[in-house]
């Protein structure tokens, strides 16, 4: 989450560059250079790179057919998505134009264009770099050490290529997907392939900024609000409560430090749908709790811990702390041992009390060396889905709140619901694309704040 | 400091015999605060134990208001084995899902931190960046499209399983930052060194870099395992229906959001219970391993 290279320079920095390049190579170059502008690698080739040829050639055959056979067909209906509908003609189903496909794909061919455009450059700085070399009178470099690089020098390629491939394909396509879905009226009534969905431009925003009767401006702004409360308290109790617990194992001529961390880090190991829906069938109204409560007639009706709209919020916090301390724990014992004991030691003897220890030695020390940590832990909070749906489900919920919405949701889990119950696609993605500003607003605001950014060297 | 002062030794005598005794007063009081936490959160074990105990055809598996059974048996854990329920078969699916997806993305992981921490290659900031960005959107967002594509694969509903294990491995290459980080630490002249004597990129990785992340390979495996056991969202959404794929979470969840009242409630707490010994023992085997990777992983940033 942390490791954000703030400063880089951009990849289109040399755009215009890149353009005359493209010209002059093909002013000053060879005919198989020139060639090799409409057949790609076809000056490798005739320099004997059988192995480049073959790449870029495959690459560019390969294009060519999913353009003919598959891309185009959902390209060209990009703009509307779809314009036949699905009819029934004599009992039986002619399907017309399917939106999510036509959607889907034409995304996906343009992100192949714009991959074709690079690797039809990446063609023409090889040819140049070999007219270069030939012109030098350097011999160019056989097929077989062109393999052995992607062991070597181009390892970073082999390494890179499963993985960058499965994130294309499972996060970046997808939510390039959903950001379009935001804009137009996937929903339950205009399912595919049944139905045609179209682009309806920002209405789908307008409606989540509307505070009418039927508009989801109220909601949201309940469950946002409710989101960045939760994330908070979780976040800052857990934070202050597990350095609390850090403190008190790591205090000196104290026994059995390694079992109180075991019995703590408890809760990190059981799997959080086993403890949590256990704790949450304790609080329950005919549960443990109320159940020995009302034995004992300390109460005469059960607490209402998960139906209570106010209540359940509190609830949700204190069992979080439960699940929360131990991994905050966890990296305050390592972070404690590192303060160099004689601070304390010149501290003591110049008369300061065990809190003002804490106070200017302790805290500033910790507080220096956690703020990207306590910024991932906000963040994760934001979309901390699992407590939130195991502990309630988002419940209580209330006529108050659109959209299904409960006084417990987070927006993640109000996404999830809008996603599998409600199929509100278009909703879920513009509730996703908010997740989305709210932590970069949060993260930018903050990250440049924090003082280990701003001066690595601060706490010596 | 050094002179030994007839006069002013007394009082500092004293000074440490009362500083002692407060030592000992506020170890009591720690021993007493980490004993009343150490209750606390053993609190709900204790009780998901004992209630997987409770008898179901002699007392009743649903709620009740006491925690120790009356009678102990092992009915709840006889219901489980005797294949009146898939039991055995979710929790097949979870150990296959677990053990290959550990495997596969502790390689996906390592692939991507020698990339981004040994090499310098043209876009590499540009990567980290847009990765970082997609890292942003919340993780549900890409449900509808993802099911979509493993449809079309048949890895929905029957093939639940394949399907699961390709989702999470697919993008498991984002979650590259704290073995990076422990990859930065080690220096960079060992490499240096071993290409001066003809090792090419892929032998330092092999043979150099590999066997000195241990401790990170074992906590990326470990948080890798660990994940599939109490993912609820994908695995139900992909399942979609299918008892057959379940994994244990997705089944067990039903069992405590619906059939409370049938009394599945204490066999649940069994479930619960053969679910949360293997990997809490793992866990507590492994906790050294996992302790380095969290802590190093929260402060390098």
């Amino acid at each position: 989450m942390l490791a954000y290279p703030m400063r880089s320079k951009g990849v289109f920095h040399n755009l215009p560059a890149g353009i005359t390049e493209i010209g002059t190579t093909f002013t000053q170059g060879d005919w198989k250079t020139r060639i090799s502008y409409v057949i790609l690698g076809f000056g490798p080739i005739c320099r004997g790179q059988i192995l480049k040829r073959a790449m870029f050639l495959a690459s560019e055959m390969a294009f060519a057919v999913y353009m003919v056979n598959f891309g185009w067909k959902y390209l060209s209906k990009f703009t509307t998505l779809g314009t036949v509908a699905t009819q029934k003609i004599n009992r039986k189903t002619v399907y017309g134009d399917n939106s999510f496909l036509i959607l889907l794909f034409g995304l996906l061919t343009i992100v192949l264009i714009a991959g074709m455009v690079l690797i039809w450059r990446m063609n023409i700085a090889e040819n140049r770099r070999e007219e270069e070399m030939l012109k030098a009178g350097k011999d160019l470099p056989s097929n077989r050490s062109f393999a052995a690089s992607f062991l070597d020098g181009n390892f970073d390629k082999t390494l890179l290529a499963l993985p960058c491939a499965g994130i294309f394909v499972f996060t970046v396509l997808p939510i390039l997907f959903m950001i379009c879905v935001a804009f137009t009226n996937y929903d339950a009534s205009h399912q595919s392939p049944t139905n045609l969905f179209t682009w309806v431009g920002t209405e789908n925003f307008k409606n989540l900024f509307s505070f009418g009767r039927s508009g989801f401006g109220g909601t949201f702004l309940t469950v946002l609000v409710w989101t960045l409360v939760w994330a908070f308290f979780a976040t800052f109790i857990d934070y202050f409560l597990g350095l609390l617990v850090a403190m008190v194992i790591n205090k000196k001529g104290l026994r059995f430090k390694k079992l109180w961390r075991t019995i703590l880090v408890m809760t990190i190991a059981v799997p959080q749908f086993v403890s949590l829906l256990y704790v949450m069938k304790m609080f329950a109204n005919d549960g443990l709790v109320n159940g020995y409560l009302m034995k004992w007639k300390v109460i005469g009706s059960p607490i209402p811990f998960w139906t209570n709209p106010a209540l359940a919020r509190v609830m949700i916090i204190v069992v979080n702390i439960w699940i929360g301390i131990p991994y905050m724990m966890l990296v305050a014992t390592g972070l404690l041992m590192n303060i160099p004991e004689d601070l304390y030691e010149s501290a003591r003897i110049d008369g300061a009390t065990p809190f003002q220890m804490f106070r200017y030695i302790t805290l500033p020390y910790i507080l220096f060396v956690t703020g990207p940590f306590l910024l991932t832990q906000f963040i994760n909070n934001l979309n901390n889905f699992n407590v939130i749906y195991l502990l309630t489900q988002g419940k209580p919920q209330s006529m108050k709140l659109t959209g299904n919405a409960g006084y417990t949701d987070l927006l993640v889990t109000w996404l999830y619901k809008m996603t599998v119950t409600d199929t509100n696609y278009k909703m879920a993605a513009v509730i996703g694309i908010m997740v989305f500003i709210v932590t970069a607003i949060i993260f930018l605001s903050v990250y440049n704040l924090l003082p280990s950014v701003r001066d690595e060297e601060g706490f010596q | 400091m050094k002179r030994k002062d007839k006069a002013a030794s007394t009082p500092r005598e004293q000074k440490t015999a009362s500083m002692s005794r407060n030592r000992a007063a506020s170890n009591a009081a720690a021993y007493v605060f980490l004993v009343l936490v150490c209750v606390i959160w053993l609190f709900p074990f204790f009780g998901l134990i004992m209630q997987s105990f409770r008898s179901y055809s002699t007392e009743y598996g649903g709620m009740v208001n006491y925690i120790v059974p009356k009678k102990f048996s092992l009915d709840n854990y006889r219901f489980l084995f005797s294949g009146r329920t898939n039991f055995l078969l979710w929790y097949k699916n979870t150990v296959i899902i677990a053990i290959v997806v550990s495997i596969l993305q502790t390689g996906f992981v390592l692939c991507v931190s020698y990339a981004l921490s040994r090499m310098r290659f043209r876009g590499r900031k540009t990567l980290m960046r847009s990765w970082f960005v997609l890292g942003m959107f919340p993780g549900f967002l890409t449900m509808i499209c993802m099911y979509f594509l493993l449809k079309q694969f048949g890895l929905t509903q029957a093939g639940a399983v394949p399907g699961l294990i390709l989702v999470y491995v697919a993008s498991s290459g984002m979650g590259y930052y704290v073995c990076k980080g422990y990859f930065d630490t080690i220096p960079k002249a060992l490499d240096d060194a071993a290409r001066i004597d003809g090792a090419t990129r892929a032998q330092i990785f092999v043979h150099l870099i590999l066997p000195l992340s241990k401790p990170i390979i074992i906590y990326t495996a470990l948080v890798a395992f660990m994940a599939p056991w109490c993912d609820y969202i994908f695995a139900s959404y992909v399942a979609f229906g299918n008892d057959k794929t379940y994994n244990v979470a997705v089944a067990m969840t039903r069992w405590v959001w619906t059939n409370d009242y049938q009394g599945y409630f204490t066999r649940f707490c069994a479930g619960g219970i053969l679910v949360a010994i293997p990997v809490t023992i793992l866990f507590v085997c492994l906790q050294k391993y996992y302790v380095e990777g969290v802590t190093g992983g929260s402060v390098k940033g």
